[in-house]
């Protein structure tokens, strides 16, 4: 099978944090009632995580389960594993009115590694980044300058970042704008 | 003259001297010098020519609020117009040239306006520009434009070098002003739990205290000053911030901070200005207050001061404003300056109190010092042109003709004190007026609310009209315990410090000097400096009926200059309040809008320049489309490319060769950004006939239908080919512009009218890469690839298959934009560019040929399909373009149904879709409109019709149009004019807008 390719071939950018574009991520978008006892069950079957709470990331080895709506999740696993898992949840869910769709080419990602990653993306996102109100086990769904993105954080010094794949570039420029070396904020 | 004083300078460092340039010649001042101490320094007191009538100006204040020490500094790239002297801090090479004057700030030719001012009173520009109207575009439009502004313009090439940014903060109290005021709410919020966010405009803590005096808990201020700040840096719930001005308090608690982090160190790597984007849950302004001058003839003379800024320059930068300095105040507080003056050795040759009694202990100890006191006594007239050498001083209840001259180089005036309620005022908080003190004030009873109706701001210190240091301390306290509170936090039990100050005689206020000056003093008592506004203008504009303070600051413009009136709003209020016979309250205020001061543009917009201006979407092919000769065009937020031009090819020649080589042989288009969103559900088919003019619901699985959405009006909205994946799935394919809108359309109907109905979205547009393999070698190029049959079959037109093709996981679409065989095909989007590049390789034995969106609207125009942005402008409906056939019915309704039945849209005499070809084979012009006889009711030309689309087909060798024309398909054959731009009128045959394979053959094989 051919390459795999990245938005941006993997570019990467060293500043107040690390900025890294990453592959390997899949990602599968669930529309269903997140509270139905079928559709947690069936995440939890396929992927092995708890559907989570509002605004919450959850994770287990190399899956995650990201809250997006009251009736969307996005489910992360590994690239290969994608299509998969989508048509393993497709076959669980059976009857129950739920949208399971593969994504995982529709997304470009980025982690972002250092001790400043709050404050770069306090740059670009209308979000309270401080530590008392945003940590790891939360995702957040918003924007990031002009563009659409949702981001979480595995620990106080890395963060993942997803965007749309259309807009990969602009992304990586402005998360490189925003780690500018002398640009530091100190407000966290 | 003024000068550098020997000793003293609280801020400056004598031992680190700065080299600066103004006008050419190089000066020197001290590290912690503003430009306008540095000038003063060297005895530079005229700084500017004012904006109408070009008189000689210098410093009037010491902080933002200064209207007249305007300055262009830097040069080039970093030219910057109307920067003030007071808040600049100078650095090695600051590069400062005054502004507004020809050929020399000493000698300046505007100054003839001074001399005709009669003749240029308020509502000059009004009743001068108006007459004879002719005039306006050529003589005083232009005359206007020249003269407008104080500063220069930068260039139009000029490149701001600096980088800006944004910072988005959140927290429970954020504290405007570090003055004493704001430091103790600060302390108090904090130490009562809340999180707080304490911006100080200026590079110190502390405010005016230092320089005014007093003590807090027993020691001298300063003291309390510094341990306070350390105890706040301290805190890990406390964030301080210098250099940064609350800039405008918004809807929510959301405030904008401006933070200048490299203006004073220009050679500092990082940004320039941080923007804070700052929410707030409640919101402290201690934004103190500005001090007011006094209205006599004169008082804009360069020497002529406010009296806080004179001890200000004396105490903080070590500056003498002159030998001789006259006070002339109406309260108690400038006092200050004559006793600081004198401290400093300068002779102060009288104080002019126009209160009979006087002052309290301030008084007493000025005269300690020996100066001389005269009660109830006016500056009826100071006098000089470039420099101030005298006042005349007489009673102040008079009409000035009796007056005693005293020889003066300065004057420090004082009328009183004004709270700064600006940000107070931004979102709603209403003002009342303060008898006492003249001034108005916060109302605490009519705050701004927040979301919840609750108010979110509390204004403290001087900015809530709290004068003595004592009563300044109590009430920050409680403000911030209040707002800590407000926010959920328990209230802090710390007692407040206390503070001593003298106790001062209360204030009288005075709104001329003297109290009956003839029309000569008050056509030179100034109001407004900056815009050059004096207290005739504004009597003027109330003789004239201008009874509103708002129609009054258009009419003369007071307050609408870059320092938004903040020296003249209450003595311009005042004024119109005695014209009109109104107590002040009556008349009102203005309107405070934000930024608080003047914010640089280059902090608005953040990081969005460069290529960062703006997102541009790309397509998993786009790089190859660059390195190919790509034309790009914008679709939106993506590129497209428009052709792809060959080494020495023109636009033209490419697009035709494009067109050719797809319709002879096989072309190729990256069709990714076509929306492609996937709805599923029980109720899917439902929801889709609600949304299509068609029948979707009846469509099988395996097929594809072309369908039409239309509004709530009924105007044609979206088009776009429906494949149908299973029972319950469909997925549908919307215009490049249409994915995200089309998807929110189906959203916004799902969640707010059939919230009850099964169906599911989601837009999945970015997840595939999408390519157009068309021509008459097209099955052929996919056979080759091999992998599935594409047989005639297997795959016929209006079908879709999944399958492989050369190891691809890919579906087929077999739908046709072009009229030819054509094979749309999905990959995975990280796949596109390899699956791009196979298809190259593969078909190059049929000289396979990217082409473009040019190419393709060609070739869909000769087939008389519509494309929606040219035949559709959000006024034409289906029916209009012979679209009857894709309407349904056999159904009940449709979003758009009931609106086409509407008697405008059911209209015999809308104009219908038909194909234009001119009579001579040239090409009809974009937008040409078809004339009809007669003119309509305003006078212009009838028409019957328009064109929609036109091109040169070169599969044609003609040119060909589609157009909306009245009765159009009932007139096959007749021939119109069209317009054509200057070149007369062109003539066009009605025609079919099938120009090409009426029949369908080509794409059926």
């Amino acid at each position: 099978m051919s390459d795999v390719q990245m938005a941006l071939g993997g570019a990467s950018f060293d500043g107040l944090v690390t900025i890294e574009e990453v592959s390997g991520h899949g990602m599968i978008t669930l529309r269903g009632d997140l509270s139905d006892k079928t559709v947690v069950k069936a995440v939890k079957d396929v992927f092995g995580v708890a559907l989570p709470a509002t605004r919450g990331a959850e994770f287990e080895r190399a899956n995650g389960a990201l809250w997006m709506s009251p009736d969307e999740a996005l489910l992360l696993c590994p690239y290969a594993q994608a299509q998969t898992n989508a048509d393993a949840l497709s076959a669980k869910l059976g009857k129950t009115h739920a949208l399971v769709v593969n994504v995982s080419a529709a997304r470009a990602v980025f982690h972002l590694k250092g001790y400043a990653v709050r404050e770069v993306i306090a740059k670009l996102a209308p979000v309270d980044m401080s530590p008392e109100v945003f940590a790891a086990g939360q995702v957040r769904r918003t924007r990031m300058s002009q563009v659409a993105a949702a981001f979480w954080m595995d620990d106080a010094s890395n963060a993942h970042v997803v965007c749309f794949r259309s807009v990969a570039d602009y992304m990586f420029n402005i998360l490189k704008n925003a780690a500018e070396p002398h640009a530091s904020v100190n407000y966290f | 003259m003024s000068a550098r004083l020997p000793t003293q300078g609280r801020l400056i460092n004598r031992d680190r001297p700065v080299t600066f340039k103004f006008n050419g010649k190089l000066l020197e001042g001290c590290q912690g010098d503003t430009l306008a101490s540095a000038l003063l320094a060297n005895g530079q007191t005229l700084m500017g020519r004012s904006f109408k009538y070009h008189r000689p100006r210098g410093v009037v204040a010491s902080g933002s609020e200064e209207p007249n020490a305007l300055f262009n500094l830097g040069t080039g790239d970093t030219l910057e117009p109307n920067q003030r002297a007071t808040t600049t801090e100078i650095f090695h090479g600051l590069n400062a040239t005054s502004q507004n004057h020809f050929p020399s700030l000493e000698y300046d030719i505007g100054v003839v306006n001074n001399i005709l001012a009669r003749f240029l009173p308020a509502g000059f520009y009004y009743k001068m520009f108006i007459h004879p109207r002719p005039f306006w575009k050529y003589i005083y439009e232009p005359f206007i434009r020249h003269s407008a502004g104080l500063g220069k313009a930068p260039d139009y090439e000029a490149r701001d070098p600096d980088r800006y940014e944004h910072f988005y903060a959140f927290t429970d109290v954020l504290v405007i002003g570090g003055g004493v005021a704001g430091l103790q709410a600060a302390m108090s919020a904090a130490k009562s739990g809340a999180k707080v966010l304490l911006l100080e405009q200026t590079p110190h803590w502390g405010g005016r205290t230092p320089v005014d005096g007093g003590t807090i808990d027993g020691k001298d201020a300063e003291a309390w000053i510094t341990e306070t700040v350390k105890a706040l840096q301290n805190m890990p719930n406390v964030t301080i911030r210098t250099h940064t001005m609350g800039a405008g308090v918004y809807d929510h608690g959301y405030v904008l901070g401006y933070e200048r982090l490299t203006d004073h160190t220009p050679d500092t790597p990082g940004p320039r200005h941080r923007l804070w984007r700052i929410r707030a849950a409640q919101v402290i302004t201690a934004t103190g207050a500005i001090e007011r001058p006094l209205s006599f003839a004169g008082n804009d003379i360069p020497g002529v001061m406010l009296a806080s800024a004179v001890r200000d320059f004396a105490i903080n930068y070590g500056i003498s404003p002159g030998d001789r300095t006259v006070v002339v105040t109406n309260n108690d507080d400038a006092y200050r300056t004559a006793i600081a003056l004198a401290k400093a050795g300068l002779k102060v040759p009288a104080i002019v109190d126009a209160r009979p009694e006087g002052g309290g202990a301030l008084m007493a100890d000025a005269k300690d010092f020996g100066i001389k006191v005269h009660l109830g006594s006016a500056v009826v007239k100071a006098k000089g042109a470039k420099e101030l050498h005298s006042v005349l001083i007489g009673p102040q209840d008079g009409d000035g003709s009796e007056t005693t001259e005293v020889f003066c180089d300065a004057v420090a005036m004082s009328g009183g004190w004004s709270p700064v309620v600006h940000l107070w005022s931004h979102c709603g908080g209403k003002l009342i007026w303060d008898e006492a003190q003249a001034a108005f004030r916060p109302d605490h009873d009519k705050a701004p609310t927040s979301h919840d109706g609750a108010p979110f701001v509390i204004p403290t210190g001087t900015a809530d009209g709290e004068m003595y240091l004592d009563a300044v301390l109590q009430n920050a306290a409680k403000a911030g315990q209040t707002a800590a509170v407000r926010t959920g936090a328990k209230a802090g039990s710390d007692a407040p410090p206390t503070a001593d100050a003298p106790d001062e005689a209360p204030m009288a206020p005075i709104w001329l000097m003297p109290s009956n000056a003839p029309q000569k003093l008050r056509a030179k008592a100034w109001l407004d400096y900056q815009n050059d506004v004096k207290v005739s203008d504004v009597q003027l504009a109330a003789q004239e009926g201008f009874e509103s303070v708002e129609h009054t600051k258009r009419y003369t413009t007071l307050g609408m200059a870059t320092d938004q009136g903040k020296l003249s709003n209450i003595n311009g209020l005042a004024t119109l309040a005695n014209a009109l016979g109104e107590d002040i309250p009556q008349v009102g205020t203005t309107t405070f809008r934000p930024p608080y001061t003047p914010i640089s543009m280059g902090a608005i917009a953040g990081e969005a320049r460069g290529e960062i201006f703006q997102p541009i979407r790309k397509t998993p092919m786009h790089d190859w489309h660059d390195a190919n000769g790509a034309h790009w065009e914008p679709v939106g937020h993506w590129r497209r490319p428009y052709t792809f031009r060959k080494p020495g090819e023109s636009i033209k020649e490419a697009v035709n060769r494009e067109v050719l080589a797809t319709r002879n042989s096989l072309g190729l288009l990256d069709a990714s950004t076509l929306g492609k969103i996937i709805v599923k559900g029980p109720d899917a088919g439902k929801f889709l006939d609600m949304l299509y003019t068609n029948m979707m619901s009846t469509l099988k699985p395996g097929r594809c239908r072309y369908g039409l959405m239309c509004s709530e009006n009924g105007f044609l909205s979206d088009d776009g080919v429906v494949a149908r994946i299973d029972e319950d799935t469909f997925l549908c394919h919307t215009t490049t512009g249409g994915a995200d809108r089309i998807h929110a359309h189906m959203e916004e109907w799902l969640q707010t009218e059939w919230w009850d109905w099964k169906v599911w979205t989601v837009n999945a547009t970015e997840q595939y890469a999408q390519v157009a393999v068309v021509g008459p070698n097209a099955r052929k190029l996919l056979e080759k690839l091999g992998g599935m049959d594409v047989s005639k079959d297997a795959l016929p037109f209006m079908g879709w298959v999944d399958g492989e093709l050369a190891g691809f996981p890919v579906r087929v679409y077999r739908i046709s934009f072009s009229g030819e065989l054509s094979y749309e095909i999905a990959v995975p989007a990280n796949l596109g560019r390899a699956f791009w590049d196979k298809l190259l390789d593969a078909g190059a034995e049929w000289d396979i040929t990217p082409y473009g969106t040019e190419a393709l609207h060609i070739m869909r125009a000769e087939k008389g399909f519509i494309m929606i942005g040219d035949e559709t402008d959000g006024t034409v409906i289906p029916q209009d373009l012979g679209l009857n056939w894709a309407i349904s019915k056999k159904k009940d309704d449709y979003i758009g149904k009931r609106a086409q039945e509407r008697s405008h849209m059911t209209d015999p005499t809308r104009w219908k879709l038909v194909g234009l070809e001119t009579l001579d084979g040239s090409v009809l012009k974009d937008g040409a409109y078809a004339f009809d006889e007669g003119q309509n009711a305003n006078g212009q030309r009838n028409t019957q019709g328009r064109v929609t689309s036109t091109y040169f087909s070169p599969t044609l060798q003609k040119g060909i149009a589609m157009g909306l024309v009245l009765n159009g398909p009932d007139r096959m054959g007749d021939v119109i004019k069209f317009s054509n731009t200057g070149d007369g009128a062109k003539e066009a045959r009605i025609v079919d807008p099938v120009f090409f394979d009426p029949d369908g053959e080509k794409q059926n094989v």
